[in-house]
């Protein structure tokens, strides 16, 4: 269909069939005011602020249900259009507090925006207002009635956006009120997108409620270290201290979407259990030291263990940064001379990529899960344990109307969109997906989604099943955490170098290095393997980059203080290989990022294994690892840039049994989550996978 | 039960059988005339229906008056998803008390309304939406339904016709807004209240998404006549465009307040002096609401005129839903004003902005204007709040507060310079209020 011509305030408009006058406007830099309608969510024309002047039209229209057609000529900011604005303000503001000194919202509230536009300097409403008094809801949800003018954005986006639909409307009239789904408490994600899409203060967070004005606090976009969906969040520092999460310039991947854990879960930063002091094993007993005495004395045992020929062994972590995991790798084959060198992992990406050999573009991005037609979901409780992939099929399928298939062991939300769903049986995921071959054939293209369902062979068999398709398909292998994908590029990897570059000869893995005997020194950075398993080398000597006293820590003869994610520069990589820029926050006195740990212990060994920065590590990261050499200025303004796959043979691990998740829940993220004290306090809490729907 | 006595200018078309012995019953209305039309819709295609309805002039009766035949005619044809007839009987309208009574006296006629408008759309499901206060009435119809289905008049096979149809009431729960047509399908769908996005318009997209037909019950009940006796002669009953007769609630300041049927375009002073038997207590006239509180109010010398869709509109006012309310000159206009914002402050839904404030507002000042806080400012600024909303609201509710109060003030501004300076209510010994 031919684009329909239309005039906006004299100008000529261009616009697809379809598009409504509000967007219309948009397009050609004219900003229609509205409060009630929001870009992705269904109109509701309740606010009556998009009013505008159509010619040939008796009455005003609202903007943002009126689609454009031939000829139409609009004026938005007709005399006749302010006085109705004004009006409108008007009427909002008679029953809403004056409270904007002391209101969180103020200085970023849409509707002071608008007042101070259409708004009359002096108020000629001099009955009394209705009063309701503030209630929370759950830790993070407080809501203040009055202050709500009932734009329904935070009803639609539970209900839409997050498919939870925990929040509705009671009363009716100007007592109409938004109230939660358990009577006086939400029971809900507590993803806190109501808070966020709220245009005034009434709905306001836990965390930040009555901290701080606005513009008092500096804004730092980083990228959310709990899970691996990569969400762009936006600190709110003030004073060295995070006090708000939200992305609400929508710039990232995940635009404005955030769960808990993106939104509140900074808070670990903050926990007056971390650790500000290296400490150093005396008499049996940890006590804090100088930064010098604990690196003098980690320098010291590796020289005299490398001189004697000792065995080394590390492991590394799914959330430092990849510049940190290089490093880590690099000083490990180098300066330590040892191959003993792994990660929890979490999902089979080296078999996924060996199987995807010769395939260009069979890896999906995070925007392909919005855009394609169909999408399989294996083996994974997507809305708990990738809430924002799941949110991009969620707004695929209303905006698209994608077709969503699931072969899960128990009940998802994902189950409510899709066109067929099986319950599986572990173990029994590709025989159930077998049975959907017909019905997949018939799909112009998908995305497979899997988790650590499938893994060796499993992953082999899923490629084959997706090439037997005749179909273009794109594949998600899912891992948990914020830099596990990073941590498997990177080479922390007894098999494979970053990049997946073979090893001429392997060295222990996880479970091998924790059951060897004769282990001289254990270095663990930002990983807790001691949680479950013992050390079965009672000699070996510990070495640990840690935030909090974990069980590894405690197993520790030096404990080097690390900065988290929020503290430091680099980047990370995300589940569908997307790569994005850390930025550092804030500082936590007493701390440092592990690439300044591994490149000062490297010096006072003696050993140069390269300047550790992180700008010039990712250089060389570039330049010499598989598929990151992607254009900088993408990552270097805050953007995603996916890295391209390895196209040859990867001698993927004979060793499919060392992959499992977590299993971690919205609720709980590994060890760091045990430090949140927003994830520990919502009710949810720690919440359980393949449970459904939420009574 | 009926309210008042019959009178001799009354033109009995669907009152006919008010007032016989068991008129609710089967026998009664099988005796009179009872489901003759049905079984000649029967022998007529959909289109012969539609045709028919739309030649006998028959306008809504809920309030618009928008032509039932062409109402009618918007239903697709050809529809995926089943088509509902389903009957606006959430009659809340202050001063509207029509639809009770045929439901109670005569719900025979209804339900064979119901199934000629089934038969002419193509469907077979109605559902009637009954005002939840009216909570005996849905026992009337129950029972009246029962009965049909236990005589072959509802069901599967109606009468060896091959027609089927079901038809099941189902309550409100007390909101006016409900009786708006697309408030009352999300009510009927277990959903709040709240008006929908027009277009689609519920003709193409109504309940649960399907072709639904919603009419008010006395434009129903009005079909089985036209059907039977000819559009020709139910159109003829009144002005052009305007056919049929209107079941007019008079009430007020007269002396015999009552429910009559009277011809379409029936002059509104006979009305008042002649079928409603005078003013009361020989006071004058000052103002009537010539459709329901939604109507803008006419003065007393604006009274002569012909009761139709049409000529009401010329002098802005509406025929709306019958409800004719009769001021003297004893009435408060403040008051009334009053109350009539009170009604429409407790009963908008608050969806959108300019109703769910403007009205409380309204009210607010109202009362204190009433009680003696009024300044001379307010007087404007009353009539510029109802402007603010009228024709920016989501629904007509908002209207339909702003319009009666628009013309209050600019008809009745002495009501309002009587009340200023704390001066008591000028009208404070009158006997009686309207709508008290």
């Amino acid at each position: 269909m031919s684009d329909i011509n239309l005039t906006i305030d004299g100008q000529a408009v261009k616009a697809a069939p379809g598009t409504l006058v509000i967007n219309a406007a948009k397009q050609v830099g004219i900003e229609i005011p509205s409060f009630c309608y929001y870009d992705g969510l269904q109109s509701v024309a309740a606010c009556r602020m998009c009013l505008v002047e159509i010619e040939k039209t008796p009455k005003l229209q609202v903007a943002c249900t009126t689609p454009v057609a031939e000829g139409m000529v609009v004026r938005t900011e007709s005399p006749t259009v302010r006085e109705a604005r004004k009006g409108t303000i008007e009427f909002l503001l008679t029953n809403h507090p004056l409270d904007c000194p002391v209101c969180d919202k103020g200085g970023e509230c849409e509707l002071q925006d608008m007042t101070f536009r259409y708004g009359a300097g002096e108020s000629r409403f001099v009955e009394q207002k209705l009063h309701v008094d503030e209630q929370q809801w759950s830790p993070v949800v407080f809501f203040d009635a009055p202050r709500c003018i009932l734009c329904y954005r935070c009803v639609r986006v539970c209900d839409e956006g997050m498919g939870v639909n925990a929040l509705g409307v009671i009363n009716r009239g100007a007592h109409a009120e938004i109230a939660p789904n358990h009577f006086d408490h939400l029971e809900c994600d507590e993803c806190g997108m109501c808070i966020d899409i709220c245009p005034v203060g009434a709905l306001t967070s836990g965390m930040y409620r009555y901290k701080t004005r606005p513009w008092e606090m500096h804004h730092v976009g980083t990228i959310c270290t709990h899970c691996s969906n990569g969400c762009k969040t936006t600190l709110g520092v003030r004073n060295n201290q995070i006090i708000r999460g939200n992305n609400r310039d929508q710039s990232g991947i995940n635009g404005e979407f955030l769960c808990i854990k993106g939104r509140y879960a900074f808070d670990f930063v903050h926990s007056p259990e971390r650790l500000q002091s290296p400490m150093l094993r005396k008499n049996g007993a940890l006590e804090p030291v100088s930064w010098a005495e604990a690196l003098s004395a980690v320098a010291q045992k590796l020289k005299e263990v490398k001189a004697r020929g000792g065995k080394f062994a590390v492991i590394g972590s799914n959330h430092t940064t990849n510049e940190e995991n290089y490093y880590l790798q690099k000083f490990a084959r180098e300066a330590l001379g040892t191959a003993s060198i792994d990660h929890h992992r979490t999902g089979d990406v080296p078999t996924l990529l060996d199987a995807l050999s010769g395939k260009t573009g069979a890896l999906a991005t995070t925007d392909d899960l919005y855009n394609r037609k169909a999408i399989l979901v294996i083996g994974s409780d997507l809305s708990q344990q990738h809430p924002f992939l799941a949110f991009q099929i969620r707004a695929n399928y209303r905006h698209h109307n994608a077709h969503i298939y699931t072969v899960t062991a128990g009940p998802v939300r994902e189950q409510k969109q899709a066109v067929r769903s099986i319950m599986t049986i572990p173990g029994q995921e590709l025989e159930d997906v077998e049975s959907l071959r017909d019905q997949l054939k018939a799909e112009p293209e998908l995305v497979i989604v899997f988790g650590d369902a499938i893994k060796g062979d499993g992953v082999h068999k899923l490629v084959a099943f997706g090439d037997s398709l005749g179909i273009p398909v794109k594949y998600v292998c899912l891992v948990d955490y914020s830099n596990s994908r990073g941590a498997s590029d990177m080479g922390l990897s007894p098999r494979l170098g970053p990049g997946y570059r073979p090893v001429s000869e392997p060295g222990l893995a996880y479970d091998e290095i924790l059951a060897a005997a004769d282990l001289d020194v254990f270095w663990v950075v930002g990983a807790n393997p001691l949680k479950q398993n013992a050390l079965a080398s009672e000699k070996a000597f510990v070495v640990v980059n840690e935030m909090f006293l974990t069980e590894t820590a405690l197993r520790a003869d030096v404990v080097f203080p690390a900065a988290s994610a929020y503290e430091k520069n680099g980047t990370v990589t995300n589940v569908c290989g997307e790569v994005q820029r850390l930025k550092a926050g804030l500082q936590v006195m007493g701390t440092k990022p592990d690439l300044e740990i591994i490149g000062l212990v490297s010096k006072e060994m003696g050993i140069n294994i390269g300047i550790w920065t992180h700008d010039k590590v990712f250089d060389e990261i570039r330049t010499s690892v598989h598929g990151y050499n992607i254009p900088l200025p993408i990552v270097a303004s805050g953007g995603a840039a996916q890295t391209t796959p390895v196209n040859g043979h990867v001698p993927a691990s004979s060793r499919p049994d060392l992959i499992q998740s977590s299993r971690d829940t919205l609720f709980t993220s590994g060890s760091l989550g045990r430090y949140s004290k927003t994830l520990s306090s919502v009710l949810e809490a720690p919440g359980g996978l393949y449970s459904g729907e939420r009574p | 039960m009926l309210y008042n006595d019959p009178h001799p200018l009354e033109v009995k078309i669907v009152t006919k059988r008010f007032g016989l012995p068991n008129s609710a019953s089967l026998d009664t209305y099988l005796a009179t005339d009872g489901f003759k039309a049905f079984f000649k819709a029967m022998e007529m295609t959909p289109e012969q229906i539609i045709e028919e309805v739309k030649l006998s002039a028959l306008r809504g009766r809920g309030g618009a008056g928008f032509p039932a035949g062409l109402k009618w005619s918007f239903v697709p044809r050809n529809s995926p998803l089943p088509k509902y007839v389903i009957i606006n009987a959430d009659e809340s309208e202050p001063g509207t008390c029509k639809d009770r009574l045929l439901m109670e006296n005569d719900p025979h006629q209804l339900l064979e309304g119901i199934l000629i408008a089934g038969r002419a759309i193509g469907a077979h499901k109605g559902y009637i939406y009954i005002r939840g206060e009216y909570r005996y009435l849905i026992e009337a119809m129950d029972r009246a339904i029962s009965e049909a289905y236990a005589r072959g008049y509802l069901g599967k096979n109606i009468q060896d016709t091959g027609f089927d149809f079901d038809i099941y009431t189902h309550s409100g729960a007390g909101a006016y807004e409900c009786g708006e047509e697309t408030a009352l399908l999300d009510s009927i769908e277990g959903k709040r209240g709240i008006p929908r996005m027009k277009p689609p318009f519920p003709a193409v997209v109504g309940a649960w998404q399907a072709p639904t037909l919603i009419n008010n019950v006395e434009t129903l009940s009005a079909v089985p006549a036209i059907i039977r006796d000819g559009a020709a002669a139910f159109a003829a009953l009144g002005p052009p465009k305007n056919g049929g007769t209107r079941m007019i609630c008079l009430s007020g300041h007269i002396n015999k307040p009552g429910v009559y049927e009277l011809p379409v375009g029936f002059n509104l002073l006979r009305m008042i002096y002649e079928v409603g038997g005078g003013m009361r207590n020989g006071k004058k006239l000052k103002a009537v609401v010539p459709g329901g509180s939604s109507c803008p109010l006419l003065k007393a010398e604006e009274c002569d005129i012909p009761m139709d869709f049409d000529t009401l509109a010329k002098v802005k006012s509406m025929l709306g839903s019958g409800g004719t309310v009769v001021l003297d000159e004893d009435t408060c206009m403040v008051r009334f004003a009053l109350r009539i914002m009170k009604f429409y402050a407790h009963e908008s839904c608050g969806w959108c902005i300019p109703c769910r404030e403007g009205t409380t507002w309204l009210k607010k000042m109202l009362q204190r204007f009433h009680d003696g806080g009024g300044q001379k400012s307010d007087i404007p600024l009353i009539g510029e709040l109802s402007k603010n909303m009228l024709g920016r609201t989501f629904c007509a509710l908002g209207d339909a507060a702003a319009m009666p109060t628009i013309s209050i003030v600019e008809k009745f501004p002495e009501d309002f310079e009587a009340h200023l300076n704390g001066r008591p209510c000028p009208y404070a010994h009158a006997a009686e209020p309207v709508f008290a």
